[in-house]
């Protein structure tokens, strides 16, 4: 199905179940503990081995020597797969650092051998007498020392005169704010089961996207595609972390034909961080000038991030040219090459820490121009995309998100003076933040298939926990006609129709439209099976009514159908987006300066919303990923040794259930016809495009200090605490 | 009871050289457990850990590695009536112990309360971290009801209460990147009183 123009009225539009609150349908298998994940698969494949993951020790050199006899001696040990024994194997689809073989070593805890044995102790007892020597050379690892040196990343976007404008501005404000490296964390670690077959390869992983997982296997390991199965039902997180094939992968079918076994592998926590990806540092300068009623006149945004040779830094400006209107621009993008791990797509890429710095920047205007805040905003909202001014914006109700939020958060109470609220021990503070995230959507496909009345639907799109089940379920069952547990969902295996993924919050509507596509395909061979008119007909409680004559849908017999949504051009006018307002209190301890996050709500705008329940639980699980941004998370980089010391779930600090008090959420009631049939946007990174800058706006209202190093921890501010009366 | 005279012999035997099928054996140590009600008996590895006793031998999934390091939860058991990280464990110290993992609290046709109100607040996400949460939270409103105090209690002296802030504290062991805890913390707080 080609989706050509906008959606017009459909079925959903008086839905019965898409849009109704509904617990998860793999709910009782998640907590029950039988929903399967990939390394505990012990019924796909019989005789699994194990396999431990060897990472280097040094961040950049050689592999001069590896000891391995006395591991290879070691008690149980079937195969070791060594780098320098193995040709450098290929590169998969957005993979820059080398994933295992040669003797090269350009990251640290890079893959350097992967012992098979009997048992996991086993494994893991070998793997500790392997002796590797190296010859280290000397890295670039300290993103500050090379930052002023990095090259523009590709042209820099101007409008108008920014330098004259900002020069003239009546209101100026020019600061720097930076953001650590973060590393995903999801709970469950990169993880497979490699078997082959012949020259036949499955791979039993967690995968947010089956369909490039099995194109880049046939890449990373020269192999055809065709002949690679990947198998990714559950997935315990992912984040983006999980987007792209990893050395579990690769390794898992490497030492499987080595060891000629199966072969199952979860990477080590403390590998994980070094080994994959990560979200990379920023440091960020934005300009803004104003009149003195607020309107912004000029407007910059520059950042400066890294990566490994010839891949992207974390792009902040990415919200910048959509969000505030101003008729003179600059934003800019600098890369600096590091010998650090690769960067990759973390959550909202970019724009989730851009909104760090600019709408905090935002928060110091409004207070430069003594101009409430949500009002400055509101003066500022554009009716074209501001850095692009020939796209129009296909939906958008900002202003509401910030007005309905601010009656419901009690904003009016604000007090514009910082650190004027004091109770006890604490000081209190309020912020708020706009929120903007693309909603970009994939072309996906699905397979329906009809037998006793009852529904199957296949596809390999990933539930990573948005929720991804139920809203295909719920789907299914409003074009069919049927109760949701007529509907089964199976998800996540590459022989299914290939599906838009999980990434970009994209998979939701792209999925679900997809599904729908098969559906109408399905509707219309049940038509000419019983006689009527699909299109012109009602499905409803397992019966059809079409020209007033009624059919049951159980009589169909036996069909399937396939079809793939595909996104017209028709989109490309338009700048399809989501947006918030996100509002928080914080406490701030007079005496130590701790922060307690009091209260946070979200009012977004993301269209019609498929499934509130779970919809909610995206935008509350992403406040809690900025609660940690803006707080306590940061990847500390040893520059000597360039690698990342806190690699794991104790030294990288997560927000934990202490640090988050109870979330609001608020779906404003929205259609958008530009989007997809389902007319639904995406909300997974929509909650996490602000919530952070909130938090430090409140900081700053509770305490009158101004921090713009990430995370806001004490010891940058305990010596400026307001004094204790 | 631990024997902990044999352990630094078995150590050696284990990362030792010696490679003989015999040799492998010799490293077994028999455990006796009563999991989710069953009697189990086990040939082990000593240093096989509690959870991968759980996972990898007897098959029991539910119980999840996220770090095998304590610095998760996503392991959590219930061991003689206390919750504890399995992964923090060797399975042979707990012969003759009684271990509840989350496949012992209900299954998908007769769930345990907490379990049915992690379902109806969407107390998850991915569900990685979910078996953990439920056996932290199932067994934190037993700690609360038997007067164990936390650092959120404001007078050591007096009884706890189910307040959001005792879970909370309670409950941070159990980390959940999907950033569950709102929904988690109403789970609790619905089943807390339904029983009180
Ligand atoms: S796996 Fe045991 S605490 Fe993380
Ligand atoms: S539900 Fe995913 S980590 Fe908690």
């Amino acid at each position: 199905m080609q989706f050509d123009a906008p959606a017009g009225s459909n079925i959903f539009d008086d839905a019965r179940i898409v849009g109704k609150s509904t617990p998860r349908i793999d709910g009782p298998n998640k907590v029950t503990g039988t929903a399967p994940y990939a390394y505990e698969r012990h019924d796909v494949v019989a005789d699994q081995a194990y396999g431990w993951i060897v990472g280097a020790g040094i961040a950049k050199g050689r592999i001069t020597s590896m000891e391995l006899t006395a591991a290879k001696a070691a008690p149980g040990v079937i195969a070791i797969v060594t780098a320098p024994d193995t040709q450098p194997v290929g590169k998969g689809m957005d993979n820059h650092a080398p994933l295992f073989g040669g003797s090269e070593i350009t990251h640290y805890h890079q893959a350097i051998a992967c012992v098979v044995a009997e048992t996991f102790e086993q494994a893991r007892a070998a793997a500790a007498l392997i002796d590797t020597n190296y010859d280290r050379s000397t890295g670039s690892f300290d993103f500050d020392a090379v930052r002023a040196s990095a090259p523009r990343s590709g042209e820099a976007e101007t409008l108008g005169d920014f330098e004259t404008a900002f020069a003239e501005a009546a209101v100026q404000i020019d600061e720097t704010y930076t953001t650590p490296g973060q590393t995903h964390a999801m709970m469950e670690p990169l993880a497979t089961i490699a078997a082959w077959d012949g020259d036949k390869l499955t791979l039993w992983t967690s995968n947010q996207m089956i369909t490039w997982a099995k194109e880049s296997l046939g890449d990373i390991l020269g192999i055809d595609s065709a002949n690679v199965r990947v198998d990714s039902p559950y997935v315990g997180g992912g984040f983006g972390g999980k987007l792209f094939i990893r050395a579990d992968a690769v390794l898992a079918a490497l030492a499987s034909k080595a060891a000629k076994r199966p072969v199952k592998i979860m990477m080590q926590r403390p590998l994980v961080a070094n080994n994959a990806t990560h979200r990379q540092a920023t440091h960020q300068r934005i300009r803004l000038g104003a009149r003195m009623d607020g309107h912004i006149t000029a407007l910059s945004h520059q950042n400066w991030s890294y990566n490994v040779e010839g891949a992207s830094g974390e792009t902040a400006t990415a919200q910048t040219a959509k969000v505030y209107a101003g008729a003179n621009r600059l934003t800019a993008e600098y890369c600096a090459t590091l010998d650090l791990p690769e960067g990759n797509a973390m959550r909202a890429p970019g724009e989730a820490v851009g909104h760090l710095a600019l709408e905090v920047a935002m928060d110091e205007l409004a207070e430069a121009l003594g101009m409430d805040p949500i009002e400055l905003r509101v003066v500022n909202e554009p009716d074209a995309v501001p850095g692009n001014p020939g796209k129009r914006f296909s939906d958008r109700n900002l202003v509401r998100c910030l007005r309905e939020g601010a009656d419901r958060f009690g904003w009016s109470e604000r007090s514009a003076t910082p650190a004027a609220r004091r109770e006890g021990r604490w000081l209190f503070g309020v912020g708020v933040a706009a929120g903007y995230r693309g909603a970009p959507t994939c072309k996906s496909g699905a397979r329906v298939h009809l037998a006793d009345g009852r529904i199957v639907v296949e596809t390999d799109m990933t539930d990573i926990g948005t929720g991804t089940y139920t809203i295909i379920a719920q789907t299914a069952a409003e074009m069919m006609g049927v109760p949701l547990d007529h509907v089964t969902v199976t998800l996540g295996d590459s022989s299914f129709p290939a599906s838009a993924g999980s990434g970009g919050q994209w998979g939701a509507t792209s999925s679900t439209a997809g599904v729908y596509a098969a559906c109408v395909a399905l509707r219309r061979q049940i038509g000419e099976v019983l006689g009527f008119d699909a299109d012109d007909a009602r499905f409803e409680d397992g019966s059809i009514v079409a020209a007033n004559k009624a059919f049951r849908l159980a009589d169909a017999g036996t069909l399937s159908a396939e079809d793939t949504i595909r996104f017209g051009k028709f989109k490309k006018d338009y700048d399809v987006a989501t947006y918030a307002g996100h509002f928080c209190e914080v406490a701030v301890d007079a005496y130590t300066g701790e922060t307690h996050i009091r209260r946070m709500l979200a009012v977004c705008d993301a269209g019609r919303i498929l499934n509130p329940l779970s919809a909610r639980s995206q935008v509350i699980g992403a406040m809690v990923m900025a609660a940690g941004a803006a707080l306590t998370e940061e990847l500390t980089v040893d520059t000597r040794f360039g690698c990342f010391v806190n690699h794991d779930l104790a030294g990288y600090e997560v927000p934990v259930h202490a640090d988050i008090p109870h979330q609001e959420v608020i779906f404003l009631d929205t259609l958008d016809e530009i989007v997809s049939p389902m007319k639904a946007k995406g909300v997974g990174e929509l909650g996490i495009c602000g919530p952070g800058a909130a938090i430090a706006n409140a900081i700053y209202n509770a305490t009158g200090i101004r921090v713009r190093d990430y995370p806001l921890t004490l010891d940058k501010y305990l010596d400026r605490l307001p004094a204790i009366a | 009871m631990t024997p902990t005279g044999n352990d630094n012999a078995t150590a050696d035997n284990v990362t030792g050289s010696g490679s003989s099928a015999a040799g492998l054996a010799a490293t077994l140590m028999p455990v006796g457990m009563e999991v989710n009600g069953m009697t189990v008996a086990l040939s082990l590895d000593p240093r096989t850990t509690l959870l991968d006793a759980m996972r990898e031998h007897l098959r029991l999934n539910g119980t999840k590695k996220g770090c095998d390091h304590g610095q998760c939860g996503a392991c959590t058991v219930i061991v003689n009536g206390q919750r504890i990280n399995s992964c923090l464990t060797l399975a042979v110290m707990h012969d003759g112990d009684a271990v509840t993992t989350i496949e012992g609290l209900g299954t998908v046709d007769d769930l345990h309360p907490m379990q049915a109100a992690f379902v109806k607040h969407d107390g998850y996400q991915c569900g990685y971290c979910t078996p953990g949460q439920i056996c932290s939270a199932v067994s934190v409103l037993k700690e609360i009801a038997a007067g164990v105090p936390s650092h959120a209690t404001a007078d050591l002296t007096a009884t706890p209460t189910v307040t959001r802030d005792e879970i909370s504290e309670r409950m941070s062991g159990n980390l959940c990147r999907c950033g569950a805890y709102s929904n988690i913390a109403e789970a609790m707080v619905e089943v807390a009183g339904a029983e009180a």
